[in-house]
């Protein structure tokens, strides 16, 4: 069946393309100059963009479906513009065996939903000692290695992880957090947590592991490079100034790293913290005004190149305990766009096409996926999404299970209206005609 | 200056705020002068004392303060670790909220609960220590000793000797003192003292904190926090922080001190000066109470105060 998406502004990663009747067929772009279809879907002015992708969700399956499940979590993501997410394997028991991966893979596949890509842990269990068959769970279809969730204490399993990564073509991702500094810090440490006496996790603990990691890097890519393999680094959830220069700098330098930053460490700072709400505890922590102007900066300038949601739902009653006692992690997918186009494109002035590059085509170099272009021949994997619909985010109406989020109240504009996958309409909007 | 509705910390208050809360303890304080320790203010209202960790002094204080003005008292004691396993913070409020009371004394281990409780719960909430955080209690209690010898805080110099960054005594003293008209000042090793301490001058100068004080505050030390790495060496910190007669030489004579308690003799204090004529911690027991009835009283009847 044929689809023709009238009257839409393009915009890719490349910069907005004008007006164009789009036709969809055979799950790719047909045409961008229109052509006859069995159903027409007129978009009125708005946005068409390729479909986000999100290298960092937690979607808590297997063991942990109070939280979240592949159906909730995979619609939640396409409401909220994605086409695809890449979900982390800190769950229960821990993804790290190829049927593991295949199992997820089939199971995703029977919901006509966002994609499913999985990440496989990097070691057993996530302990940090022993690493897993990289090159079993690459061919199971594992998109990504990581211990997220834990750091990576041993270097030297590290570097070897890298080095066996790249042999099966994947990239490495880490959570950069020296566990030691860290302690069991709730919130960014500095006068304020000193002031609110709450405990610290300072900014120098992930900018002590970026370091160490970067040079972690440029030791395995020295190793690799007589085999002709390229480790890759994959930096998570940046949150600091300092983090976000280390990888400038190394990149700037020819390493193969990405930095990843998140819609709350964006758009939110440890401000927040005077009211004492566990909906803002997040791992790593919200951080001072500079550094969000300074991640901001480093998004602009190309240093940082991927958004990840770090997507991670958890249940009311755990947000609902002690701050020490509620687990870290706040649910974002179904207002990640939106809030960044509100508070970064029309608040701050940058450049939308910055912002669809690194919701799309930053993280899929990351993987080692191909760009996400509006081009003839490309899949059809889309999103409209209106820059003039104001709503509010009510948390009552998200389709993950977790019912709360740090931005409930805020009025934001950019509102995602339709998601297609490979032509196929995962979501729609109501408001959409 | 609006009615009390909570009494979680003292951001916000004004001075006449406090001095009205101090005044009214003044008044409670002849109640407890009386053959009969019993007036009918708080008569028909319900005070829950609800107690994440354990501490039986705090707890009797705010239950005699309770009973005193004829409220109904009831008490919840709850393990912290129930709460870690599970069991959510806000059911367990919710579960007492249905029973129909007026007020929950809430003391915690954790900063924020006071908080967190106040924005769950219906009736007025007393910050009865959460963390290292609050304890606005103990401050007014710990100023309303203290106008016992000096009369005014307007301009007396008050330190603050010990564990600061962990102590919720300390961090509520520097909010109320100054609100009072005193300069505070806290000393103690660095790896114990804050980043920040908003009300309070910081140093690791012993010496230099006790010169003139008026009056001295001694806070406990937590053996944990050896474990913990924050202090090196208990030997190191008796040799350089433990306030000795010698040492409180520097203070002005009669300089009153202050401990809340439970004390290890001879480690933060000189065990002698625990016991000595400048001692004030059963004058702070018996303040407590007072006012501790006054604050109750505020938050249920007073709100003209
Ligand atoms: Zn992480």
């Amino acid at each position: 069946m044929r689809l023709l998406i009238r009257n839409a502004r393009l915009v890719d990663g490349t910069g907005e393309l004008g007006t164009a009747d789009v036709l969809v067929e055979e799950g790719r772009i047909a045409s961008l100059a229109g052509g006859d279809a069995e159903r027409v879907l007129d978009a009125g002015g708005r946005f068409l963009a390729p479909a986000l992708t999100d290298p960092h969700v937690h979607l808590r399956t297997p063991g942990q479906e109070t939280k979240e499940d592949l159906a909730t979590g995979l619609a939640a993501a396409a409401r909220g513009g994605y086409g695809a997410v890449v979900a982390m394997p800190n769950t229960d028991p821990v993804v790290q065996e190829p049927e593991q991966v295949r199992a997820l893979l089939d199971e995703a596949r029977t919901l006509s939903s966002a994609r499913l890509l999985v990440a496989a842990a990097l070691t057993e269990n996530q302990e940090g000692r022993r690493l897993t068959p990289a090159a079993l769970l690459a061919r199971a279809g594992a998109a990504l290695l990581t211990d997220d969730g834990r750091t990576n204490e041993d270097a030297g399993v590290l570097a070897r992880g890298l080095v066996y990564a790249a042999a099966a073509g994947l990239a490495v991702a880490v959570h950069a957090e020296d566990a030691g500094l860290r302690a069991g810090g709730v919130m960014n440490d500095g006068p304020l947590a000193a002031e609110l006496g709450l405990s610290g996790n300072p900014p120098e603990a992930e900018a002590a592991r970026i370091a160490r990691d970067l040079e972690v890097l440029r030791y395995a890519v020295r190793k690799a490079a007589a085999l002709g393999h390229a480790p890759r680094l994959y930096v998570q959830h940046v949150s600091t100034a300092r983090g976000a220069a280390l990888i400038a700098a190394a990149r700037a330098e020819g390493l193969p790293v990405t930095g990843e930053v998140t819609p709350h460490h964006l758009t939110l700072t440890e401000e927040v913290w005077r009211g004492f709400d566990a909906r803002f505890k997040v791992a790593p922590p919200l951080r001072a005004a500079s550094d969000v102007e300074a991640l901001i900066g480093a998004l602009e300038r190309g240093e940082l190149s991927a958004i990840g949601t770090d997507h991670a739902p958890h249940t009311a009653a755990e947000k609902e305990r002690d701050l020490e006692n509620a687990p870290f992690g706040m649910p974002s997918l179904e207002v990640a766009f939106p809030l960044l186009y509100t508070e970064l494109v029309e608040k701050r002035g940058l450049p939308l096409a910055v912002l669809i590059e690194c919701m799309t085509s930053g993280p899929r170099a990351a993987l080692g996926l191909a760009p996400a272009r509006l081009a003839e021949g490309a899949p059809a994997d889309l999103m409209l999404f209106d820059p003039a619909a104001q709503r509010t985010v009510d948390p009552a109406r998200f389709v993950s299970k977790a019912r709360y989020s740090p931005w409930a109240g805020r009025e934001l504009v950019g509102w995602p209206r339709l998601t297609l996958v490979a032509g196929r309409e995962v979501w729609r909007d109501a408001a959409l005609a | 200056m609006g009615a009390l509705t909570h009494l979680l910390d003292f951001a916000g208050w004004e001075r006449a705020q406090a001095e009205s809360l101090l005044e009214t303890a003044r008044m409670m304080e002849e109640v407890l002068e009386r053959p009969m320790k019993k007036v009918p203010a708080l008569k028909g209202f319900t005070v829950a004392t609800v107690f994440f960790e354990p501490s039986t002094r705090t707890k009797i204080s705010f239950e005699l303060a309770a009973r005193r003005m004829s409220a109904d008292v009831v008490g919840f004691t709850g393990a912290g670790s129930s709460l870690a396993k599970g069991e959510s913070f806000k059911d367990t409020l919710l579960t007492l909220q249905a029973m129909a009371l007026d007020a929950y004394v809430i003391r915690a281990p954790v900063a924020g609960m006071a908080h967190q409780a106040a924005r769950w719960l219906e009736g007025a909430v007393v910050n009865a220590g959460d963390g290292r955080r609050a304890h606005p209690t103990q401050a007014l209690l710990d100023a309303y000793t203290l106008l016992d010898d000096l009369e005014t805080l307007e301009g007396r110099k008050v330190a603050i000797v010990g564990d600061v960054a962990h102590s919720r005594v300390a961090r509520s003293n520097a909010e109320l003192l100054p609100l009072l008209g005193a300069e505070v000042w806290a000393a103690g090793p660095a790896g114990l003292l804050p980043e920040r301490l908003p009300g309070a001058r910081l140093t690791t100068d012993l010496d230099e904190a006790l010169e003139d004080a008026d009056a001295v505050m001694v806070l406990r030390l937590q053996r944990e926090r050896m474990d913990e790495g924050a202090l090196p060496s208990l030997r190191e910190y008796v040799a350089e922080y433990q306030v000795t007669e010698a040492r409180l030489a520097r203070a002005k004579p009669d300089a009153p001190l202050l401990h809340p308690g439970p004390m290890n003799r001879d480690v933060e204090l000189e065990g002698t000066l625990a016991d000595g004529p400048r001692s004030r911690v059963e004058r702070q027991v018996r303040a407590g109470e007072a006012v501790r009835m006054a604050v109750l009283y505020h938050l249920l009847v007073g709100r003209a105060a």
